[in-house]
């Protein structure tokens, strides 16, 4: 276990300088000059252009300028953007705010999908069954920014019940209806994959087992058959982590959240490789870092899944 | 949040909550009396406002900001010799006491005694001559330096690349770090050349590039950057990057236009409509452009009954010509294609009277605008149109182009409609993704189709949009507009002695750009504003800023 455990950490090495090279140099061939558009409607004068593309090392070759920033980022700085702004001081800003945002969207999908899969899986056929298999397909077809705006005027201007828009340093409380609305789409896929997995586990043989030792109804659901069912959901959900991670560029701009999505998105539009290669580094490696929790869980889970 | 307010409902006894809406209207009663008797009614003093923002491009220093969201901010800051009115535009002497001049050349300017910077330090005229100096010397690479072009002796601290930056080559070194044309007489009095004669030079200096930097920014920059000092009516308080700039009443701050609350915060947003909803629920005071949600159907004058406001401000927005492609030489072709376009209709239909048409170069809002400049030309008229698409010879299609980051699709494909069913002329909409994209070709002179421009006054006078635009080598003059007429009487204008006899000539020169329609001019801006309920006395200032000395905190 251990050394399997060291060998995936060793892989992120490479993974790390592979992605940061390719996403600092796609940054680097995106048409455009960043400081042509900076003076509104008249050209900017030459010579603050010249002085930018010093500051920023804009005239070196591509792996000069990519040594250069990696030599800083070894050494813990993430640099300054076109803003003259640090990196680091930006994404520390932030990124609290999207992973408070990703726990919340991810504790709501989990513990309501996780629910309702369970009961419909129990009780296939049922009222309650063909209630949930409707919204959840409702959910999974209407687009976030639509849950998202919906949620907000209904919510938050007609009755009141809500701040329309998170203020800053984004309190919990204030996080639950956006982090429904980001995890709306992913409750519904596990409410399904719980259920699928739970209605083929109810026929197998070690649950009748179970049932014929005379083992309480509760212990057999929630031991027997939720730990074997949960593999592909845990799966799902692992995945989900990271990609809620990475930001939800619409669920932030609907509710004014300050997190990573739309600072890397507006960090594209304005071609600052420096903090988008930060950024999504960073995003890179939370995404292994939860597939590898995720392979170390099947474990957990199915104990004939061994590592070594 | 949601919490809480649950709690309240629950709670607080029923008596209690009559109690406090009861407190709640007989204090708008309060008010209203309060503003139809004799006293003045001035709100709280202590009160703080909060207004939308947007990330300053650069560190806030006033030389180097050169766009709207860093710009709102430096005008808290910092107040320059003059100031404009926030509802005429008119220029008013605010840190200068007078600027005098006997040629249009030499400008004698003498400061008021008294005024301090935000460190305690007094604001001297070498203040403002160091600060012109330090923005004008290229090597300081300062976004605004173009603007001391006019002042004898820029050529000697602003070198330009020979090569362009793309260019192997380097700027040469300036031969001087300060221009001859400016000169300290005593503590508060100093003397600004003009390499020629410049008439509305006194006009121009309220604008941000002119504004004093303290002896503290030249000992150390950086320093000064995380802690901007200004001599303005606020001081600065904290910046959290992407979330917002506080400020606070500078308490010893001379000018006429003291704000009549305390604390000023500009909060940045992930977007307009996100800032919208934060109006409506008091987390925003005042938002100065309300998102196309919320101007669609007017559903913005419904959400804030007697809390918004519409008015024109100093942009417009044009169709340029890339001059030097041989393709649009002719003059008949741009002045068909400009009758072609039915700007009532666009404007009404697509804009929904947030528009309105435009008869000339200069913006209404502007001193010096007179109505009707470019006559016939700038109205819809198919029959004549067709005639000079006759006359120009003109075959094959037009192409528009436009960056599509800012929402421009929509009334571009409706102005190709109106041009294709006018004339029939094939009209396409060119998209391209990135406005730098846009610019970046511009200035390279490297474009080949007709393309969406625009101009926000940087100060209010007909001269911002005459000869930065249409003067031969004029620093926005992108479409390589040449016309030597209209060169000379601009010149001549700049040489003229009192500002009303200027604005006559530059009205002239404006004349006979109709004549070869240059550029397109389409339409005026106006923008539709915002406040919450907790401030009153709201007003837009001609540059679509909030106007800090009327607004009120309602008690």
């Amino acid at each position: 276990m251990g050394r399997y455990v060291l060998r995936r950490l060793l892989q992120l090495v490479p993974v790390f300088i592979g992605t940061t090279f390719l996403m600092y140099w796609l940054v680097w061939s995106l048409p455009g000059d960043p400081f042509a558009g900076k003076c509104g409607e008249r050209p900017c004068p030459d010579s603050y252009i010249t002085a930018m593309r010093d500051k920023f090392n804009l005239d070196d070759p591509l792996l000069v300028q990519y040594g250069k920033y990696m030599v800083g980022l070894l050494q813990g700085d993430f640099g300054v953007n076109y803003k003259d702004q640090s990196v680091g001081t930006l994404i520390g800003n932030a990124y609290p705010n999207t992973i408070k945002l990703a726990l919340m969207a991810l504790a709501i999908e989990a513990v309501i999908g996780l629910v309702a899969g369970v009961l419909t899986g129990l009780r296939g056929r049922s009222y309650l069954d063909n209630l949930v298999l409707v919204s959840t397909l409702f959910l999974i077809s209407i687009p976030v920014f639509v849950t998202g705006f919906v949620l907000q005027i209904a919510l938050g201007f007609q009755l009141g019940w809500i701040k329309p828009v998170v203020s800053s340093g984004a309190p919990w409380e204030q996080l639950i209806v956006p982090g429904f609305v980001l995890g709306s789409l992913s409750m519904a896929y596990v409410t399904r994959l719980t259920r699928t997995s739970i209605a083929e586990n109810k026929r197998a043989d070690y649950v009748r087992t179970a049932v014929a030792k005379g083992q309480p109804q509760r212990r057999v659901v929630a031991v027997h058959m939720l730990r074997n069912s949960a593999i592909p959901v845990i799966t799902f959900l692992g995945t989900d982590v990271g990609a809620l991670m990475g930001g939800a560029i619409v669920t932030e701009g609907i509710f004014d959240i300050k997190g990573i999505g739309n600072l890397v998105y507006r960090a594209i539009g304005a071609q600052e490789a420096v903090t988008v290669t930060g950024i999504v580094t960073l995003l890179v490696l939370v995404y292994l870092l939860a597939n590898l929790i995720v392979d170390l869980l099947y474990a957990v889970l199915d104990p004939r899944i061994r590592y070594d | 949040m949601r919490r809480t307010r649950w709690l309240v409902g629950v709670v607080v006894p029923l008596s209690l909550a009559l109690a406090v809406s009861g407190c709640g209207s007989s204090d708008e009663g309060g008010g209203g009396g309060g503003a139809g008797g004799a006293a003045e009614d001035t709100g709280d003093p202590n009160g703080a406002i909060s207004t939308f923002g947007t990330e300053p491009e650069n560190p806030l220093v006033p030389g180097n900001t050169n766009e709207t969201g860093g710009g709102a901010i430096i005008n808290a800051l910092f107040t320059g010799l003059t100031t404009y009115d926030p509802v005429t535009s008119e220029s008013k002497m605010s840190n200068a006491e007078s600027i005098e001049t006997k040629d249009s050349k030499t400008f004698t300017i003498k400061l008021k005694k008294g005024w301090k910077f935000h460190d305690g330090t007094e604001v001297k005229a070498k203040n403002f001559v160091d600060a012109w100096n330090w923005t004008a010397y290229s090597p300081n690479g300062a976004q605004t330096g173009s603007f001391f072009a006019n002042i004898q002796g820029y050529e000697d601290v602003h070198t330009e690349d020979p090569d362009g930056t793309d260019g192997p080559q380097k700027a040469p070194e300036p031969t001087s770090k300060t221009m001859s044309g400016l000169k300290i007489i005593d503590d508060y009095t100093f003397e600004a050349t003009t390499a020629e004669p410049f008439s509305v030079f006194p006009l121009t200096v309220g604008y941000s590039a002119f504004m004093p930097l303290p002896d503290a920014f030249f000992k150390d920059q950086k320093a000064f950057e995380a802690n901007p000092i200004g001599n303005g009516p606020f001081k600065f308080v904290s910046r959290v990057p992407n979330q917002n700039v506080k400020l606070t009443r500078f308490d010893e701050y001379q000018g006429q236009d003291k704000p009549h609350f305390k604390d000023l915060t500009f909060t940045f947003f992930e977007g307009l409509e996100a800032a919208y909803a934060a109006v409506a629920s008091n987390e925003l005071d005042f938002l100065h452009t309300v998102p196309p949600s919320g101007i669609a159907g007017g559903k913005y004058k419904t959400d804030f009954p007697d809390r918004n406001g519409s008015q024109p401000y100093q942009g417009n927005q044009t169709l340029a010509f890339p001059l030097y492609d041989p393709k649009y030489k002719n003059a008949d072709l741009r002045k068909a294609i400009s009758m072609a376009i039915n700007r009532e209709e666009i404007t009404q239909k697509i804009f929904e009277g947030t528009r309105t048409p435009a008869d000339g170069w200069v913006n209404p809002a502007v001193p010096g605008y007179v109505k009707g400049q470019c006559g016939e030309f700038c109205t819809y008229n198919p029959t004549k149109a067709k005639e000079y698409l006759a006359k120009s010879g003109y075959t094959g299609g037009i192409e528009i182009t436009s960056n599509t980051d800012g929402g421009h699709k929509e009334w571009i494909t409706a102005t190709c409609n109106s041009i294709k069913n006018a004339i029939g002329l094939e009209c396409t909409f060119v998209p391209v993704q990135k406005f730098s994209e846009i610019r970046q070709k511009a200035n390279a002179r490297q474009m080949t189709q007709i393309y969406r421009a625009g101009w926000l006054a940087d100060y209010p006078s007909i001269e911002n949009w005459l000869n930065p635009l249409l003067r031969t080598g004029g620093s926005s003059n992108d479409g390589e507009y040449s016309n030597k007429e209209v060169d000379a009487k601009l010149a001549q204008a700049d040489a003229a002695t009192s500002i009303e006899e200027a604005n006559k000539l530059y009205q002239e020169a404006e004349r006979l750009v109709a004549q070869d329609m240059p550029t397109i001019p389409l339409w005026n801006q106006t923008s539709q504003f915002v406040w919450s309920d907790r401030v009153d006395k709201v007003r837009l200032t001609g540059l679509r800023e909030l106007d800090l000395s009327s607004v009120i905190v309602k008690k």
